[in-house]
């Protein structure tokens, strides 16, 4: 345990890239099965303590401390694995007991009686220092947050065995923790392990936001467009395993199994065979609906029939990176767009749409199609348009983002001019500044306009001017609740905040009765007194349609 | 008398009215009376300044001797009268010259502690215990998370990655007055006699801390030492200076942050710190509680810092107690906010 707590302690600190990978490849080289295996699993996020949720966390440290240092003490380091670990009473049993190297303590976890678990947490907890506290807490409830992907983790292993890192992600879905099979393989001790999993996961192709220096540069005919379409990014995988039976698959774009929760697509691709890259949405009557509704499908481990026929989910399928038994990933975009209609059209589901393609005539035709989709698509669908995607015909499939073959050019943002209302802490990276903000607009009250929330913003900013704000909410604190800090809002003393966001809906969660899409804050207003911040009218306007030419 | 006769936050500091002082105010006023030298606590402009005389030293190295229109030297333990008040100052452990103001009148005593910290530290005198009908404390570190590790284990953690990568310089980024000087004594005293640099804003300071008495070895500025050639050396900067450009001329520097807030690890992050060290010169929440209850005080009045935890214990075990909401004091960073361009 203490090896790898030290592993990960040092991670946290350690700022580059290339550092990191050199401390993994030492740890994956230096440690013995199954500790290295079970490092590995925690840091893909393959391993899950499902009986060690933070509320057994919770009731095991309110039993030894008082609840309102606790609360407070998390409230100011932000994270409750660490919190825990600082505050749990030290034990002097800690020097007797003999060190348990990670391979135990996860038989230990697994082996136990879902209520002999707080027992056996607090055992090891207090065996431990606190470095070794936070990290087993940090293993236990999953997500490290100490800088390290799967993707990295998996970098190191490849860098460690001088392959390919595309090459164990290949075999990397047949696999399970320790990983002793893979670890045989990268030591050169045994072949390479089955892809146990017929329809595996392949790293996704990214794209460059693109600069208006390549315009300049990029010939316009060597491109084609798409629209860049507001959902998610998933992947359709099919393939037969040893029994002869089709195995269908959905991913998100970091890997992750989502197929509970959309059967219909699963249903849709019967009959398919291979992998096709696409963007998930919620599709009715074949008009595309807006990421608002797509939420409702989001985040679910199962869904009911009522919710699939509300937000009927569907792929806009754009690439092809599987098919007939063959890896078409090294083709050209054209070939493989080529095939892919071919097998949109066998599918012959309203499930399954092809992307449409666009020749670009010149970048200025391409700015006025990115400006006004409406002349192509209906002003619903619009919405759900983010901006183009522009692929060169000949880009092979790569994974990653390879320079100048996929570029994405994004509609301008919606932009309002909001007012500080509220602030609380952050969290992870950000903890103990005051990083998390609710924005207001005015609108007509009873006694004259008021400020009412529309949403919150906890990025957009620079660490500098982080550093303003949580100055400015020090010292402009009108009234605390709990965590929240009331921060002065009146119409010529406060804080105008400029949030840009991708879009707006109605909500019955927020007192406005709107909810923002992927809001930010653009640009701090120090010279605009709040008085002449935005009304609610503008932000109704918007909801209703009608895209503001920004 | 009550204690609100004798003593009461304004915004300008903590006001003694019979007496007509202010103790650390943090605007001018006619008469101060000043804890220690850190320059949230101790400010230029004030008519009349009453202070140990290291404070006074360490006030006139920094902002020049025309700092104030007079000064008095205040003798630990012995009272001065101003009014029919009684004010002594005795150590706070905090700085050198670091003190605790009692202030008494018609049998009442408050004692202003201004900033203290119970771990030995070579560089100043030890924090002495005054029994008293009202506390005045900071909660700097008033949260159950901040205890701090002795500062010789954290040193050691200094030296051992030295030994480790004796190819890299260690920035070591550190308060200029008490805690810079306080990081080299420890390190003399664990038994290193390598050549410490210092950069220029310490220098003056770091002087007058050896000219004190302090035992802080061979010290050599930064300025005129060459970068490239500091494989395995100690640096100390202030902590602006770590993301600084001036960090930067260093060939793969390890840097390190000798701070209490150290001990939160997405503080040590946010500042792009490698090596946390946890060395503070603030009492950790043990140290507060400690002192909180050898003063056998009735009512507690908490000024900067993570007041509300230590105001609900204070309540938790039958004190009076309550925040006075200071403006004015850092409570954030360790003791002070950074000196002001130009300022040593």
């Amino acid at each position: 345990m203490n090896r790898f707590a030290a592993l990960i302690d040092r991670l946290g600190y350690e700022p580059g890239r290339n550092a990191k990978i050199r401390l993994l490849v030492d740890y994956f080289a230096t440690t013995p099965d199954p500790d290295r295996g079970y490092a590995l699993a925690a840091m893909a996020g393959t391993l899950d303590f499902g009986q060690a949720k933070p509320a057994l966390l919770r009731s095991l440290i309110s039993e030894r401390t008082d609840p309102t240092l606790f609360a407070l003490s998390y409230d100011y380091v932000g994270d409750l694995s660490e919190t825990i670990a600082l505050m749990w009473p030290a034990s002097n049993t800690q020097s007797a007991q003999r060190e348990l190297g990670l391979g135990e303590v996860v038989a230990l976890l697994s082996n136990t009686k879902k209520a002999d678990i707080p027992a056996l947490l607090a055992n090891l907890l207090d065996g431990l220092d606190e470095t070794g506290r936070w990290a087993m807490l940090k293993l236990i409830t999953g997500g490290l947050r100490i800088g390290i992907s799967s993707r990295l983790a998996k970098t190191a292993l490849a860098q460690g065995a001088d392959i390919e890192v595309d090459a164990i992600e290949q075999v990397w879905h047949g696999l399970t923790p320790p990983y002793e099979a893979l670890f045989l393989w990268l030591e050169g001790k045994a072949p390479a392990p089955l892809s146990g999993n017929p329809a595996p996961f392949r790293p996704v192709m990214l794209s460059h936001a693109i600069e208006d220096s390549d315009f300049v540069s990029l010939n316009s005919a060597d491109f084609v467009a798409e629209w860049k379409w507001d959902g998610i990014r998933v992947q359709a995988t099919a393939g037969t395993d040893a029994t002869g039976k089709t195995v269908t698959k959905l991913y998100s774009r970091a890997g992750e199994d989502i197929s509970d929760a959309f059967p219909d697509i699963i249903d849709a691709l019967m009959g398919f065979d291979g992998a096709i890259d696409g963007e998930l949405l919620v599709v009715r009557d074949g008009k595309v609906e807006s990421f608002n509704a797509l939420q409702q499908r989001l985040n679910r481990k199962k869904v009911t029939p009522k919710l699939m026929a509300e937000y009927p989910a569907a792929i806009c399928v754009y690439d092809l990176l599987y098919a007939d038994g063959e890896d078409w990933r090294d083709k050209p975009f054209t070939e493989r767009r080529e095939r892919l209609e071919q097998l949109v059209a066998q599918l012959k589901s309203p499930r399954i749409e092809l992307s449409p393609v666009f020749d670009i005539p010149s970048w200025e035709v391409l700015a006025a199609l990115r400006a006004s989709p409406e002349g192509k698509v209906t002003p619903q669908e619009a919405e759900a348009i983010e901006g183009c995607m522009i692929k060169r015909r000949d880009s092979p499939y790569l994974a990653g983002r390879p320079k100048g073959l996929w570029f994405k050019w994004k509609r301008d943002p919606f932009i309002v001019d909001a007012v500080l209302m509220y602030a609380r802490r952050g969290h992870g990276k950000r903890s103990s500044f005051y990083s998390d903000f609710t924005f207001g607009v005015w609108r007509d009250g009873e006694n004259g306009p008021e400020l009412v929330p529309v949403g919150k913003a906890y990025f957009g900013f620079t660490d500098q001017e982080l550093a303003e704000i949580d100055r400015f909410v020090r010292k402009h604190t009108v009234n605390r609740f709990g965590p929240v800090r009331e921060i002065v809002h009146e119409p010529d003393l406060g804080l105008v905040f400029e949030v840009a966001f991708e879009g707006i809906g109605p909500s019955t969660r927020h007192r406005s009765g709107l909810a923002m899409r992927f809001p930010r804050i653009s640009r701090l207003r120090w010279d605009k007194p709040p008085r002449e911040a935005d009304r609610i009218e503008t932000l109704t306007a918007l909801s209703a349609g009608g895209r503001k030419k920004s | 008398m009550r204690p609100a006769d004798l003593l009461i936050p304004t915004p300008a500091g903590l006001y003694c009215p019979p007496a007509d002082v202010f103790i650390d105010p943090v605007r001018p006023v006619a008469r101060a009376l000043i804890t220690h030298g850190h320059s949230d606590h101790a400010r230029a402009g004030h008519g009349a300044v009453l202070a140990t005389r290291e404070t006074l030293d360490m006030m006139a190295i920094r902002y020049g001797e025309g700092f104030t229109g007079e000064r008095q030297t205040a003798k630990l333990g012995l009272p001065v009268d101003i009014n029919g008040v009684r004010f002594s100052f005795h150590p706070a452990g905090h700085v050198l010259g670091s003190a605790q103001i009692a202030v008494e009148a018609n049998g009442l005593r408050i004692v202003a502690s201004g900033d203290y910290k119970r771990a030995l530290d070579p560089t100043c005198a030890p924090f002495e215990v005054l029994r008293c009908d009202v506390f005045i404390t900071e909660a700097t570190f008033g949260l159950p998370v901040f205890t701090h590790p002795e500062a010789g284990l954290e040193v050691a953690k200094l030296l051992r990655s030295i030994a480790l990568f004796p190819e890299r310089a260690h920035l070591v980024g550190a308060y200029s007055l008490g805690k810079a000087q306080r990081v080299i004594a420890e390190i003399r005293q664990a038994g290193c006699d390598e050549t410490i640099y210092l950069h220029g804003a310490m220098e003056k300071l770091t002087a007058y801390y050896a000219e004190q008495g302090s035992k802080l070895g061979v010290l050599r500025p930064m300025a005129g030492s060459d970068r490239q050639a500091m494989q395995g050396a100690i640096i100390l900067c202030p902590p602006s200076a770590i993301q600084d450009v001036w960090s930067r001329k260093f060939a793969d520097p390890v840097t390190c942050f000798a701070s209490g807030w150290m001990r939160i690890r997405a503080r040590a992050r946010q500042r792009g710190v490698e090596l946390p060290l946890i060395v503070s010169d603030h009492a950790d929440w043990p140290e507060l509680q400690q002192t909180i209850r050898e003063t056998e005080a009735s009512e507690i009045w908490v000024t900067h810092g993570q007041e509300d935890a230590l105001v609900h214990w204070c309540q938790s075990i039958g004190l009076a107690a309550r925040p006075l909401n200071m403006v004015g004091y850092s409570d954030d960073g360790d003791a002070e906010p950074e000196a002001p361009k130009g300022t040593p």
